[in-house]
């Protein structure tokens, strides 16, 4: 505990601090642009290299687009740029300035703040509005007082909320927040103290229209305020409507900067891609046979109504649609995550009893889910027993005793078929790349023979090169005339893999498209609600 | 990324290999270090007739152990084992006491009334998705309970004296105080030992209930149907819970006002020493019974060495202690 007298000297001294923080964003406001500079920035995690000799420059009081396509390190960059990433090589300079950023508090410190992509790992549900807006002043500038004056918190945050003109009550609790409302929480934080560069990882993913409208309200408003604006956004239009100037980065690489007044979406989409769309996916023609998997005004109850969709045998078949269409929901659905399924599923004629994902792999559907580490495989388990865990009584005698040899051979040829680096099927899952592990999360549904396999997002944070491999597999598949569900809000993958495609808004299907007479475009114009 | 990068990834520093080492071989090395101190301080030690004074001390913990070893392997924890077996306990010789039944009547019907709290237990942590350590630290108590209601707070023996004051006629089965005996209860300990280390590793059902406790999210995406398996381990748990209470009943031949309780801690110190038994990493039979022998040696040595009987929860505590820190620091 303080003595009194401290106390009050702390108590009086508050009031100017807090005039005095008020002016330095006045003068901030007046003051010149400050430049930025990252050079030949360099970093490697076990087995891959991340970044290579990346150069990335912007300037207070202007918006910056930040682009690539997954894996390109874009937000690997940006961690590297707020501290969360001390291991780079490389240069940095503020206002010419060289500086070294190894910790998140050496980033705050020089002004720069983030606003991560999941505001919920960010932010204490249990705890009010106030408290956290001022999280990092209680955490680091308190020092030696040990009073929290909730007049103050209160009083702060309200004023930083009232300057962005968001309307949230600081008492209320986080747990109480809408999605959006969490963001506007987190950029509060973020100009909470001096904040000269803010970077948004693909804040506007999860918002709906109005929201990101609101969003973008107050990015202007922070350029007005002489803060340098750096955003991640897989969405075009978005960053052409806010953004000043662009850099495209492209596996691990910086490949251009450029006004993006002198760009067009186009030309941005090339630069991210780096070569035609269909290098990427092989490319076999497979005859398609009658219509094997289908659903009638199907749903789960709450999030996805009237879905009518049908698979012919040998057809790789997508379900495109941005973040939060009910894409996931579906993949779900089908593989009887939800108890309450309206409508039909009709396997060869049949109808299915959906009520468990036991009854659906008894029935011959695979999923292999989104969040992998989470849902799809057992990472501290071997490679073996994470293949054969989903038909163990394949390997087993009389149903209940476990043949270890089978097991082996079985998990061997699906190691050498995959091509899944590992040094052996004794290896625990968690010792490999996030490439190879979802191919053991794929190739576990190898060996059940499964008549309908459905993908959720079986690319995310994958490298490129396991990427290619995912797609071949895929092919494999349906040559064998398998049913093949590929859900993905990654366009260039929707026009790649699919033969026809269903585009899903807000949990109906807007729109079937035949993947050979459509193009990117228009996926994104009805994923976007376009009618 | 080539195959010597994953495989340089693949492998573990090298500081920490003295650690894998200890992790893997410390008990076993424990227990030898025991055996040498205790026995060299002590000349009856090492005599078999406290050998086998060790194995039958340990065999009920054992049992009870292996219980919550089989909760633990579905990723959830029984600890209402200690109280399942005061109550296996009061029935079993109340069978016998009050209502005059055999041996056979008496065992099965304990058991299928102790399974009846399994079921209580799995209900509420897999249907009502209470967290399985709050629910079954409740219904410790409530199983605890229940047995003394059924005893009215009485210990029962043979030619006890009843509420009115009569004396009981029934006799308990020579039959049965056999099982409470060198070499049965031995024996029926390492046969439960083995049962089920065959049950968890060598068989589907086992495998199933590893992955369970991996990854349950995994799981159920895998299509095993996970509910089952959770409901079943706890049907198990009970169930040797109640056989850990009917020993206990066998060997004592009295049941007494909470019997079972000292139990639990002995069991949940086992079951988590033996996570780390030669590297298994995860709940498995053999490592409880290794956990159970160490736990074993450490009171009967220190009983030997005059340590007084009250003092023995200090040691006992922190020896459950220092393998819940081995267990976690190992999987941080």
């Amino acid at each position: 505990m303080p003595n009194v007298e401290n106390w009050e000297v702390l108590l009086t001294a508050l009031p100017i601090l807090e005039k005095k923080s008020f002016q330095e964003g006045e003068e901030m406001g007046a003051a010149k642009q400050i430049k930025l500079e990252m050079k030949g920035i360099s970093i490697e995690f076990p087995g891959v290299k991340a970044l290579n000799q990346v150069d990335f420059n912007t300037m207070t009081g202007t918006s910056q687009a930040l682009i690539g396509a997954n894996g390109a390190g874009k937000s690997t960059l940006m961690k590297v740029l707020s501290g969360a990433y001390g291991h780079y090589t490389g240069e940095i300079y503020i206002d010419n300035e060289p500086v070294s950023i190894r910790n998140p508090k050496d980033a705050k410190d020089l002004g720069i703040q983030i606003v991560y992509q999941e505001v919920d790992t960010a932010l204490v549900p249990y705890l009010t509005v106030g408290e956290n807006i001022m999280l990092d002043y209680t955490v680091n500038d308190m020092s030696s007082k040990q009073i929290v004056s909730w007049g103050h918190i209160h009083k702060r945050s309200k004023d930083i909320l009232d300057k962005m003109n968001v309307k949230v009550s600081s008492r209320k609790l986080v747990s109480e927040l809408t999605l959006a409302e969490k963001q506007m929480v987190l950029i509060a934080r973020a100009i909470s103290k001096t904040c000269r560069f803010l970077i948004f990882d693909e804040p506007t993913a999860p918002l709906s229209h109005s929201e990101t409208e609101e969003l973008f309200r107050i990015v202007r408003a922070l350029k007005q305020e002489n803060v340098g604006v750096i955003f991640i956004s897989h969405r075009l239009p978005e960053l052409f409507e806010i953004c000043d100037d662009i850099t495209v980065m492209r596996d691990g690489e910086f490949v251009l900067k450029e006004s993006i007044r002198d760009i067009t979406q186009n030309q941005v989409v090339e630069y991210m891609l780096g070569r035609k769309l269909g290098d990427q996916f092989p490319k076999i023609d497979i005859r398609k046979g009658e219509t094997v998997f289908e659903t009638r005004n199907f749903g789960d109850g709450e999030k996805i109504h009237d879905i009518h969709i049908h698979v012919k045998k040998g057809e790789v078949i997508g379900i495109a649609g941005l973040v939060g269409a009910g894409k996931t929901e579906l993949c779900k659905a089908l593989f009887g995550m939800v108890k309450a399924n309206t409508g039909d599923v009709i396997l060869h004629g049949k109808k299915l009893r959906l009520r468990s994902p036991n009854e659906a792999v008894k029935q011959g559907i695979a999923l292999v889910p989104e969040e992998r580490r989470k849902e799809g495989i057992l990472v501290s388990e071997s490679v073996t027993a994470n293949i054969t865990a989903v038909n163990l009584k394949k390997f087993s005698i009389l149903n209940t005793f476990l043949s270890f040899k089978k097991e082996k051979e079985a998990a061997r040829e699906i190691i050498r078929n995959l091509g899944i680096k590992t040094p052996s099927e004794n290896t625990r899952v968690q010792n490999l790349s996030g490439g190879n592990q979802q191919k053991v999360a794929i190739g576990k549904w190898l060996i059940t023979d499964a008549e309908v396999y459905i993908f959720d997002e079986p690319t995310k944070g994958v490298d490129v090169g396991a990427k290619k491999d995912i797609f071949e597999l895929i092919f494999q598949l349906a040559k064998r005339g398998k049913c093949i569900i590929y859900a993905s809000c990654e366009l260039s993958e929707m026009m790649g893999i699919t033969d026809r495609m269903y585009v899903l808004y807000d949990g109906m299907i807007a729109k079937e498209l035949q993947t050979s007479k459509t193009n990117e475009e228009e996926i994104l114009f009805y994923s976007t609600g376009g009618k | 990324m080539n195959t010597a990068k994953t495989i340089q990834t693949a492998r573990a520093p090298k500081s920490f290999e003295l650690f894998d080492f200890l992790y893997k071989y410390g008990t076993l090395i424990t227990i030898g270090l025991l055996i040498i101190v205790f026995g060299a301080m002590s000349d009856s030690f090492l005599q078999p007739s406290n050998i086998i004074n060790i194995l039958r001390s340990i065999s009920i913990v054992t049992i009870i152990a292996i219980g919550i070893t089989i909760s633990l392997s579905v990723g959830g924890f029984d600890l209402s084992v200690g109280s399942v077996a005061s109550l296996a306990n009061a029935l079993v010789i109340s069978m016998f006491v009050w209502h005059g039944q055999g041996v056979w009547t008496s065992i099965i019907l304990t058991i299928l009334i102790c399974l009846s709290a399994g079921v209580i237990n799995s209900f509420m942590i897999v249907k009502l998705k209470i967290q399985d350590m709050l629910l079954t630290l409740a219904m410790m108590f409530v199983f605890q309970g229940i047995a003394q209601t059924y005893t009215k707070g009485a210990t029962l023996s043979q030619n006890m004296i009843m509420p009115d004051g009569s004396f009981s006629t029934g006799i308990i089965s020579p039959a049965f105080a056999k099982i409470g005996q060198v070499p049965w209860i031995i024996i029926i300990m390492l046969v439960v030992v083995a049962i089920v280390h065959v049950f968890l590793t060598y068989t589907k059902h086992g495998r199933y209930m590893y992955v369970i406790g991996g990854n349950m999210e995994a799981a159920k995406l895998s299509g095993i149907p996970v509910n089952k398996y959770r409901i079943a381990a706890y049907l198990m748990s009970a169930v040797f819970a109640a056989i850990g209470g009917i020993m206990l009943g066998a060997r004592v031949m009295t049941a007494e006002v909470n019997s079972g309780a000292p139990y639990l801690m002995d069991s949940v110190a086992a079951a988590y020493i033996g996570f780390a038994v030669l590297g298994a990493g995860k709940p498995n039979a053999i490592g409880t019974f290794v956990g159970a022998v160490l736990i074993g040696i450490l009171q009967n040595g220190l009983v030997m060495l005059s340590v007084p009987y009250y003092a023995m929860d200090i040691v006992k505590g922190t020896v459950l202690a220092f393998a819940l820190a081995i267990t976690y620091y190992k999987t941080k």
